[in-house]
C-alpha cells in the first residue's frame, strides 16, 4: 500500500515534469479547466436570480452541496480518472506492459499520463465551497464530516470508475457505462437531491451510492431532516457505502485481471 | 531458472453461427508443455505463426494464467507472484515497445527506475553502462515515437535490463531489423549472457539468431514441443547438408500428431 502510494507520488512528478515542459501550455489548460466548470456556478447564479431556493435549499447551501460534490469529483478525477482508458491500454498491448512491473497495474493506469491542469477543477470546486463555508455559520461538532464526505466521494466515484473499467476485461469497449454514473453523477451531485424523483434519489441511495457522496453528509452537515423522508441514519453511513463500493471494486478488478486473454500477438 | 511442468492454456472463441446462434469453440494454444531452462543458458524459441510461442512467453512473465499445469520461473509461480516475479525478469516484446510514446527516452528510464525502486547511484551506473554499450547517447532526449526502429529496440532491451534481472525473456527482438542494428542487439546479448550470466529465452523467426546465439533450441508446434536440443541435434534431424532452413521447414511441416482440433 505505501509502496503504491510511493509509486504513484513519483510517477505522478515525472509526468508533471514532462508536462511543465510546455509551461505556458500547461498553466492555460489548468485556468481553461477552472473557467469552464465556473460556468456551473453561473449557472447556479442565475438560478437564484429568479428563485429563493432551489429544492427547499438556500444558494450557499447549494453551493456547499455543489463545492463538496465538485472538490470529490476533481480529485477522483485527477488521480483515478486515467483508469476508464484500460480498454485502449488492452487493444493496444500497453496493459501487457504494465503487467510485468512490479508495481500494481492499477496504480501504473491510474497514474500514466498524470494531468497536472486537472487541478484546476479541484481549484474551482474548492473556491465555491471557502466561499459557501463562511455564510452557513457550521458549528465544529457537524463540520468534522466535511473532510470525511469528501474523502468517501473520491473513494466512490473512483470505484465506479474501477468496477467501469474492470468490465472493459469483458467487453473491451465499455467506458462510456462507467461515465455514465461518474460523469452523470458529478452532474447529478451539484444540485440538492430533494429536485429529482423520489425513485432516482432511492436508486443512487442504495444501489449505486451516489448519494452518500454529498447529500447524506450534506443534511447532516447543514442540519437539514430528509426531503424524502428517508431514515435519518443514512446519513452517517458514507464511510461504509465508500467502503463496501471499494471492496466490491477491488473484487470485480481481481476477477478482470484473472480473466484477462491478453491480445494475439 | 524457468520451469515449465505440463502447462496448458486454451482460450474459448464464441463465433457466430447464422444469425443469433453463437457457436463456443476451445482452442488450446499450449497444451502439455514441459520444459526447463537452467540458468545461464540461451535458449532459442521456435515455431511457426500461432504455435504458442507468444502464450507461453506470457505465461512466463505472469501476463497469462496457465489453464493446467504449473509455471516457475526464478522459484516463483509467476501468474500468482507476478508483482515480486518482475523484480527478477526482463521481458522485451519486439512487436511493440514498452517505453513511453510520448516522453523522452531519459524519462522512460527514470519512470522505470521508480517503478522498480532502482536505487539512484545503481541506477546511474548502470544507465551509464547501458549506454555506452547499446550506444543510446545520442538520442536519450528524444521522444521514443520518433525513435528508428533499430534505436527503440536498444532502449526496450536497456529498459528491460535497468533493475539487472537474473531472467530476461525476449519475443521476436530482431524483428525489422536492419543487418546492422540487428548484429548490434546480438552481440550485446551473446555478451550479457556469457558475461552476467543472464539467462536468456527468447522467440524468433530469424534463423541468424539461432545459429548465432543459442545452444540450445526449442521447438513449438500446435502448442507443444516438437524438438528439444541443441543446434548440432536440430540439425541432425534433417539429412547431411541441409541449411538451418531446410531443417526447421522440415520440422515446421512435418505435422505429426494431430495436435489440433
Amino acid at each position: 500500500m505505501i509502496g503504491a502510494v510511493r509509486a504513484y507520488v513519483l510517477l505522478a512528478a515525472v509526468w508533471t515534469r514532462a508536462a511543465l515542459q510546455y509551461r505556458a501550455s500547461t498553466v492555460m489548460l489548468t485556468l481553461g479547466a477552472f473557467t469552464v466548470t465556473s460556468l456551473d456556478v453561473a449557472a447556479i447564479a442565475v438560478m437564484f436570480a429568479h428563485t429563493d431556493s432551489l429544492g427547499g435549499f438556500g444558494l450557499y447551501e447549494v453551493m456547499f452541496l455543489y463545492g463538496t460534490a465538485g472538490v470529490s469529483f476533481a480529485l477522483a478525477d485527477l488521480l483515478f480518472g486515467n483508469v476508464d482508458r484500460l480498454g485502449q491500454h488492452i487493444r493496444s498491448g500497453s496493459f501487457d506492459t504494465m503487467l510485468i512491473r512490479p508495481v500494481s497495474p492499477f496504480v501504473q493506469m491510474a497514474v500514466e499520463r498524470f494531468t497536472v491542469q486537472r487541478t484546476g477543477r479541484v481549484a474551482q470546486a474548492a473556491v465555491v465551497l471557502a466561499i459557501a463555508l463562511p455564510s452557513l455559520d457550521v458549528p465544529w461538532q457537524r463540520a468534522w464530516m466535511i473532510p470525511v464526505m469528501v474523502v468517501c466521494g473520491v473513494v466512490l466515484f473512483a470505484s465506479v470508475w474501477t468496477v467501469g473499467a474492470a468490465l472493459q476485461f469483458l467487453l473491451t469497449d465499455a467506458p462510456e457505462l462507467a461515465n455514465a454514473f461518474t460523469y452523470g453523477g458529478a452532474q447529478l451531485t451539484q444540485y440538492p437531491f430533494s429536485v429529482y424523483g423520489a425513485d432516482l434519489v432511492r436508486g443512487v441511495t442504495f444501489i449505486v451510492p451516489l448519494a452518500f457522496v454529498n447529500w447524506q453528509p450534506g443534511l447532516f452537515v447543514l442540519d437539514r431532516p430528509d426531503p424524502l423522508g428517508l431514515p435519518h441514519w443514512l446519513r452517517y453511513l458514507s464511510p461504509a457505502a465508500a467502503l463496501m463500493l471499494a471492496t466490491l471494486a477491488a473484487l470485480v478488478w481481481r476477477a478482470g485481471i484473472r480473466r484477462y486473454r491478453s491480445t494475439g500477438s | 531458472m524457468i520451469e515449465l511442468d505440463g502447462v496448458g492454456r486454451s482460450f474459448t472463441v464464441r463465433r457466430r453461427v447464422g444469425r443469433l446462434r453463437r457457436e463456443t469453440q476451445v482452442v488450446h494454444a499450449v497444451r502439455d508443455l514441459s520444459f526447463r531452462v537452467d540458468p545461464g543458458e540461451f535458449v532459442g524459441y521456435l515455431g511457426p505463426n500461432g504455435a504458442g510461442k507468444s502464450t507461453t512467453i506470457k505465461m512466463l512473465t505472469g501476463i497469462l494464467t496457465p489453464t493446467s499445469g504449473r509455471v516457475q520461473v526464478a522459484g516463483l509461480d509467476p501468474s500468482r507472484r507476478r508483482t515480486t516475479l518482475a523484480r527478477h525478469i526482463g521481458v522485451v516484446f519486439g512487436q511493440r515497445t514498452t517505453l513511453w510514446w510520448d516522453l523522452p527516452l531519459r524519462n522512460s528510464f527514470t519512470l522505470i527506475r521508480h517503478l522498480y525502486k532502482v536505487d539512484h547511484e545503481v541506477f546511474r551506473r548502470r544507465m551509464a553502462e547501458l549506454c555506452e554499450v547499446l550506444e543510446l547517447g545520442p538520442f536519450l532526449d528524444t521522444p521514443v515515437r520518433q525513435l528508428s526502429l533499430g534505436q527503440r529496440m536498444r532502449g526496450d532491451i536497456a529498459a528491460a535490463l535497468l533493475h539487472d534481472p537474473p531472467v530476461l525473456v525476449l519475443d521476436e527482438p530482431t524483428i525489422g531489423l536492419d543487418v546492422v542494428s540487428k548484429a548490434a542487439v546480438r552481440d550485446f546479448l551473446r555478451s550479457l549472457n556469457a558475461e552476467r550470466g543472464t539467462t536468456v529465452l527468447l522467440t524468433t523467426h530469424d534463423l541468424g539468431d539461432i545459429e548465432r546465439l543459442c545452444r540450445r533450441v526449442m521447438l513449438i508446434d500446435h502448442g507443444s514441443l516438437a524438438f528439444d536440443g541443441t543446434l548440432p541435434a536440430l540439425m541432425a534431424t534433417a539429412p547431411a547438408g541441409s541449411t538451418i532452413e531446410e531443417v526447421v521447414t522440415n520440422l515446421y511441416t512435418r505435422r505429426g500428431t494431430p495436435a489440433a482440433q
